[in-house]
């Protein structure tokens, strides 16, 4: 099968070095990685990429993140969320500098993407760091003709835990087409009108009416994941219009 | 050799064998779940498990002919490609050769496929010889939907998509046909210490 078409699109490739053009602070724990790799062959909205630390010693250790920019955008972006137990985000988030470079390989994965010729409507529903292949997503819907609606549900445990915040409400500002929710679950301001609590079954069914046949695209936490695209197909979704993407352990 | 990351000094967990971890891969103590749909939920009386495709004849097991077979208890460490390894997982399920045993084939490829329509190719080599099992129980319980219950096949030596998810059945086929993430750039075959993850590996 080698140098067969592949549906999901670009083979991945080799480990290549990125320069590391800027670090911009989207929350507290969140950061933007801006990056300039060589020899980046392009990527889909919705892709990931492996990142490979090496230590002095030649300990490596290797992780994967979501590719938060647009094919379109100048930059190659990740956003990262630091875990207070982890070993590569505290790195990235608090130690990664302009200027230094980073091992990247990518970009993977063919499944949870999006482009135009899937249609729609389109259906994004984040969880936390969740939000950063939607996003990348709705940045390239951006860049089309933008005929497909849009409806982003983005679940957070604050307001100023929201990343792209500003972005997203522009979003929803610029485009007739495109509307984006929040749900907070912990704290809220006291003039935000949006869901307060987890997402629930009424929230999904305005969000993605099964009438419509959405396209929905669902990222975040595997709890938060599993509770939507259950409901989901509950609510009369066919599973195979559900695309999840989850992460973090669970069943400790 | 890769460059060195300015800064980084990494957490080396001294308790771990290093022989057990193959490259790029970390040890997890949970058990992060990857799917690419939500969970399918097929009633046991609905469920069966078929060998199929390039056989003599086709057979089948209902849930209750499937737990009556001899089962066996593997204890194995499990590697997934998104890079977390999880060791000493405590399995309870039926061996791939005991399904196979009175299955006539000249082939030497098969196709698992799943509730919810995810395929895995595997070659036959690397199902049979007691290296693959159609697992229904996870540290003595029944295996969790998220985690592929009511049954996955559990193929420990290769990366852990491999290990189908609520697997139905086994389809042997003359050529080798990549299932679904094999056609989504993943690697063929998925051995985790040639650290083959994705085409091209």
């Amino acid at each position: 099968m080698a140098g067969a078409a592949l549906p999901g699109g670009l083979e991945p490739s080799k480990w290549a070095l990125a320069n590391v053009v800027e670090l911009q602070v989207e929350t507290a724990r969140v950061k933007d990685l801006v990056l300039d790799p060589q020899g980046w062959p392009g990527h889909r909205a919705g892709q990931h990429i492996d990142v490979r630390l090496t230590a002095e010693d030649g300990y490596v250790a290797e992780r994967s993140y979501s590719i938060a920019s647009a094919p379109e955008d100048e930059h190659l972006m990740l956003t990262v969320e630091r875990l207070d137990d982890g070993e590569v985000s505290p790195y990235l988030v608090d130690v990664l500098q302009p200027g230094d470079e980073l091992e990247l390989r990518g970009p993977i994965g063919g499944y949870f993407i999006w482009e135009e010729s899937l249609g729609g409507p389109l259906v994004l529903i984040g969880g936390g760091s969740g939000i950063v292949p939607l996003r990348a997503m709705l940045r390239h819907w951006a860049t089309g003709t933008r005929t497909v609606p849009v409806h982003m549900l983005y679940s957070s445990r604050a307001w100023y835990e929201v990343i792209y915040r500003d972005e997203l409400l522009g979003f929803a500002r610029d485009h007739d087409r495109v509307e984006v929710e929040f749900a907070l679950t912990r704290e809220w301001p006291k003039d935000y009108t949006g869901h307060t609590g987890r997402i629930d079954r009424t929230l999904l069914e305005r969000v993605a009416p099964a009438g419509e046949r959405p396209l929905i695209y669902i990222c975040g936490p595997n709890g938060f994941v599993e509770t939507a695209a259950n409901w989901l197909v509950e609510l009369g979704h066919d599973p195979g219009r559900v695309r999840t993407e989850r992460f973090g352990p669970t069943g400790t | 050799m890769s460059p060195v990351s300015r800064g980084f000094i990494g957490r080396r967990r001294p308790t771990i064998d290093p022989s057990r971890l193959p490259p790029g891969q970390y040890v997890e103590t949970g058990f992060p779940v990857l799917s690419a749909g939500p969970t399918p939920h097929t009633p046991l009386d609905q469920w069966s498990f078929r060998i199929d495709g390039a056989v003599d004849k086709s057979v089948s097991w209902t849930w209750e002919e499937l737990l009556a077979l001899p089962a066996e208890t593997p204890t194995v460490d499990i590697h997934c490609v998104t890079k977390w390894s999880k060791f000493d997982t405590n399995w309870k399920g039926v061996s791939v050769d005991t399904l196979l045993k009175n299955v006539d084939t000249s082939v030497r490829w098969v196709t698992a496929f799943s509730d919810g329509g995810y395929t895995t190719n595997l070659g036959l080599d690397d199902v049979i010889g007691g290296k693959a099992w159609v697992a229904y129980e996870f540290d003595g319980q029944p295996l969790h939907p998220e985690h592929g219950g009511p049954a996955r096949l559990l193929v420990p030596h290769l990366y852990f998509w491999k290990s189908a998810k609520w697997v139905r059945g086994l389809t042997l086929t003359p050529d080798d046909e990549p299932g679904f993430w094999e056609n989504y750039g993943y690697n063929n075959h998925g051995d985790p210490w040639l650290e083959q993850r994705y085409q091209g590996d």
